[in-house]
């Protein structure tokens, strides 16, 4: 399964579309994870545990986007785009779309 | 007792200012010489491949960061919010952030191999604060993203 963020695949031509595919996962971090960033939230800085914790959703959703995908019978799905959004109470949902094409 | 919750509020502020800048100063001096490193890796926010380059091989490439600010300048922003102007330190977190973010996509495009990123894009997020009801800002996440790709011909 390729992915690309342009509307082409480079170097390989579109036979067919497939329409929109999706993919979209909401987490919320671990209390572990929680007590950590708010102590970072004092001096400021990276909060690793959030960092990876986006890593993550964003995997799971491209994955999730993937399989729509695959079960499309796609080979590739072009121009993907994230959107990101928090929802309250320290959780986080990550979106991912694009179109599922086969290429050549 | 009320003197000594002001003693300690104040002592708090002052802790995290001095590492706050700390932390910031060496992040900065981090960001700058990595930039310096990787400025010749070709990344750009245009959807056309230009022509002169032959494409072999291409795949999303991504970068994520979560950041956030000090006790300190989060004081010193809310003071701002009376008097209103400029936010200095909310600006340095979002350049910081989105700096960040780019240098961990072109970092994540050469370890898988590729030569060049089209079509840069950046998504910005405030993560909801897990207490206080989602007020506050827990952290600023910024998500760079494009498509990396591999050349038959390495543009100079």
């Amino acid at each position: 399964m390729i992915l690309s963020n342009i509307e082409t695949v480079p170097g390989k031509t579109i036979v067919q579309f497939y329409g929109i595919v999706t993919g979209s996962t909401v987490r919320a971090k671990h209390i572990g994870r929680d007590i950590m960033a708010s102590l970072k939230n004092l001096v400021g800085g990276e909060l690793k545990g959030y960092t990876e914790l986006l890593g993550e959703a964003r995997e799971d959703a491209l994955e999730r986007m993937r399989q729509q995908a695959e079960s499309l019978g796609a080979n590739a799905v072009v121009n993907v785009r994230f959107s990101t959004s928090s929802i309250a109470q320290g959780a986080a949902e990550l979106f991912a779309y694009g179109t599922a094409v086969k290429v050549e | 007792m009320e003197n000594f919750s002001l003693i300690f509020a104040l002592l708090l502020l002052l802790f995290a200012f001095s590492t706050g800048e700390m932390i910031e100063r060496r992040h900065y001096k981090d960001i700058r010489s990595r930039e310096q490193r990787w400025k010749r890796f070709p990344a750009i926010t245009l959807k056309r491949i230009p022509s002169a380059w032959e494409v072999e091989d291409s795949e999303m490439v991504y970068g994520n960061v979560v950041i956030s600010v000090d006790h300190f300048k989060r004081f010193l922003a809310g003071l701002r919010g009376i008097f209103g102007g400029r936010i200095k330190s909310y600006e340095s977190l979002m350049d910081r952030a989105r700096r960040e973010a780019l240098l961990r996509l072109k970092k994540d495009a050469m370890d898988k191999g590729f030569d060049a990123i089209v079509n840069v894009r950046l998504e910005t997020t405030r993560m909801a604060n897990a207490r206080r009801n989602g007020e506050g800002t827990a952290g600023l996440e910024v998500l760079a993203y494009g498509t990396g790709l591999k050349l038959r011909n390495k543009p100079a």
